[in-house]
């Protein structure tokens, strides 16, 4: 398998105010053709700004970014701008986290689907309407037809996020960003989309990036998992062998702090005391330390570098896990 | 269930709040009415911790907020202790309802970002004109260091300058400020993160057991309300569909909307593969709720008697009780 995305020593920093705000530090990852990467962390962590440099989209005079992108064996971090939204709708495509103000309020759902296969594929007003239907059907929205008509106003959170999905599929991208799809869903609604996405990237031979900050979507919907905090990767491994072999402190915690429905009722939740570090000013040590229950000296003033564990299991701890957990 | 009944409710002492038969409606115009909440019955116990569990859309915000008569139901009776809150003349209701304090969903948009973090946690016991300037002051500071703030610290900010997960607390302490019996907490945690959620849920609890509070939990995801909640009420479009403890929900739900609901939380575990989504399509519209069980266009037991009858809540185990006409065993 050939990597469909490259990212080798990605770097992204804002200048502020307050100084230079490391956003991403050194991130490097290989999406595979056809594969499903999950990227994890708290808000903060650096994986929407580490997808959006991915993807190309930052830009502007603050933001200072290295290292270098490639996508479908095209350098992107040496396109111009226009040349990198070429790319956009037949190579990649995004569906950001709400759904509620990512779609346009006052153009209908038809006009804005059908823009798309205009522009890209050079469809046809009927053409593209055809498409369009297609796409609806294809998200399992019933009588698609009606609903070229809509404002996004008359949808549910779930529809839109369909609607949403229909658009950023409507050319056939080779690689689809997924920021926190569901995050504003119901559970119910919720299980609905993952297993729609994951159902349509099959059929379509599509590769994804799904950025979340919940292990437990992850768990099924994903082949590869790269778990960033403060901007960093820390734990990167094929998404069976992370959970069942865990090498770094930062995902056990995340792992136990989600709620389970076989917990015992009344007990106390496992949580992750004091927050991310300050983006302006990085601790010299590991990022996690001040917060980690494995805590040693070491881990305060040298900054652990990614140790290889084999199978593709990358992680940054000086003291790693010894043991198994996520198995019952 | 979607069904009505009041098999459910208890006939103690210890009974703090009690709603009967509430009902609320919205009209949208051109004769339409908005079924949110129709002919709901419940009770809390005091001390107790009840969560209202169900998806976007099935009434259970516009139930807790028709507790506090917000706005005020269209039938029922709402009683806390002792007293109904329906009946009760304007000045009054608003006198009753310090007792009883609401945390909302989202903790940056129900903080005023002009107002000082000191302002916003005052500001009840200056409209109550509760104790001097300075006892005001020492409660205020007394209630950051309860919710885990350093009141030096955090005083004179604004709630733009701090995180979700901060300004949820400082919503709570805003909400303690007048010593309420009754704490309802609308998804107080649903905005947050994962590790921070699990941070406001403890507090919570903390919270409950120092001011010997009395909660109501509002929630669509029935993993987070496992933690907290001593009895679960899980409602769908307006109408109830089971109450029971905790473990009696989990281990054996007997409706089939509640097992729906347990079987779409993620679990963190590649090996455990699931089956195929639990529910498919979307709840109806509730200018229109289906005849019979409300639930019954996507319930997968659904007959005839479903759509010809409404199911009443009945107790199927001890302390369980389903408003379902073919509950699972």
């Amino acid at each position: 398998m050939s990597a469909i995305l490259s990212i080798r020593k990605l770097v992204v920093n804002f200048e502020t105010p307050r100084g230079l705000l490391s956003a991403v530090r050194d991130v490097s990852l290989e999406i595979e053709q056809g594969s499903s990467v999950g990227i994890v962390g708290e808000s903060g962590s650096g994986k929407t700004v580490m997808s959006r440099a991915a993807m190309g989209l930052l830009s502007g005079s603050t933001v200072r970014r290295e290292g270098t992108v490639m996508f479908d064996d095209k350098e992107l971090t040496a396109m111009r701008a226009d040349e990198v939204r070429d790319q956009f709708g037949t190579g990649m495509a995004m569906i950001f986290q709400d759904p509620m103000t990512a779609l346009n309020p006052v153009r209908r759902i038809g006009s804005q689907l059908s823009e798309g296969p205009r522009v890209r594929l050079g469809m046809d007003k009927k053409a593209a309407r055809a498409r369009s239907i297609e796409l609806l059907s294809l998200v399992r929205i019933p009588d698609p037809e009606a609903m070229l008509n809509k404002f996004p106003f008359q949808l549910s959170g779930g529809m839109r996020q369909r609607v949403m999905i229909a658009i950023a599929l409507a050319c056939k991208p080779k690689l689809l960003f997924a920021d926190e799809p569901t995050t504003a869903l119901d559970v119910t609604v919720q299980a609905q989309i993952l297993q729609l996405l994951s159902d349509l990237r099959r059929e379509m031979n599509m590769s994804m990036v799904l950025v979340t900050h919940d292990l437990g979507v992850v768990a099924n919907h994903t082949d590869f998992v790269a778990v960033m905090y403060a901007g960093e990767i820390v734990e990167q491994a094929p998404t069976t062998e992370l959970f069942s072999n865990m090498k770094m402190p930062y995902t056990e915690a995340l792992l136990k702090s989600i709620p389970k429905i076989d917990s015992a009722s009344g007990a106390r939740m496992a949580v992750i005391e004091g927050r991310l570090p300050d983006p302006t000013d990085r601790p010299s040590g590991c990022g996690f330390a001040a917060r980690c229950s494995y805590v040693q000296d070491k881990c305060r003033t040298e900054h652990p570098p990614l140790v290889d564990a084999g199978n593709g299991h990358l992680y940054r701890c000086w003291y790693p896990l010894g043991h198994t957990i996520g198995r019952k | 269930m979607a069904g009505s009944g009041t098999a459910h409710m208890r006939n103690n002492d210890e009974v703090v709040l009690e709603v009967r038969d509430l009902v609320v409606e919205f009209k949208i115009g051109r004769g339409l009415v908005v079924n949110a909440v129709s002919k709901v019955s419940f009770d809390v116990c005091r001390g107790e911790t009840l969560a209202i569990v169900g998806e976007s859309g099935c009434g259970k915000t516009t139930l807790g907020k028709a507790v506090l008569q917000l706005p005020p139901p269209k039938s029922g009776d709402v009683v806390f202790e002792g007293t109904n809150l329906t009946k009760l003349p304007k000045e009054q209701l608003r006198s009753a309802r310090t007792a009883m304090q609401m945390v909302f969903q989202d903790p940056i948009s129900s903080l005023d970002p002009r107002m000082t973090v000191k302002a916003l946690v005052e500001e009840p016991l200056w409209i109550w004109e509760r104790g001097t300037e300075e006892e005001r002051g020492a409660k205020v500071r007394e209630l950051l260091n309860n919710v885990g703030l350093d009141p030096d610290l955090v005083l004179n900010r604004r709630s733009y300058e701090f995180s979700g997960g901060q300004c949820q607390r400082i919503s709570i302490a805003r909400s303690l400020a007048l010593e309420p019996r009754m704490l309802i907490c609308d998804e107080p945690v649903s905005a947050l993160d994962v590790s921070i959620q699990a941070q406001i849920l403890n507090l919570l609890q903390d919270m409950k057991d120092r001011y010997g509070l009395t909660m109501i939990f509002i929630s669509h995801d029935l993993a987070v309300v496992k933690a907290v909640s001593n009895r679960i009420m899980v409602m769908y479009l307006g109408k109830v569909c089971e109450v029971g403890s905790p473990d009696a929900i989990y281990s054996k739900p007997a409706h089939h909307y509640t097992s729906a609901l347990i079987n779409s939380v993620p679990i963190p575990d590649p090996t455990r593969k699931r089956g195929a989504v639990p529910l498919q399509g979307e709840p109806p519209s509730p200018v229109a709720p289906p005849s019979g069980c409300r639930f019954r266009t996507r319930c997968p037991a659904a007959t005839e008697l479903c759509a010809a009858e409404e199911p009443q809540l009945r107790e199927v185990n001890p302390g369980q009780y389903v408003a379902c006409h073919h509950p699972r065993t």
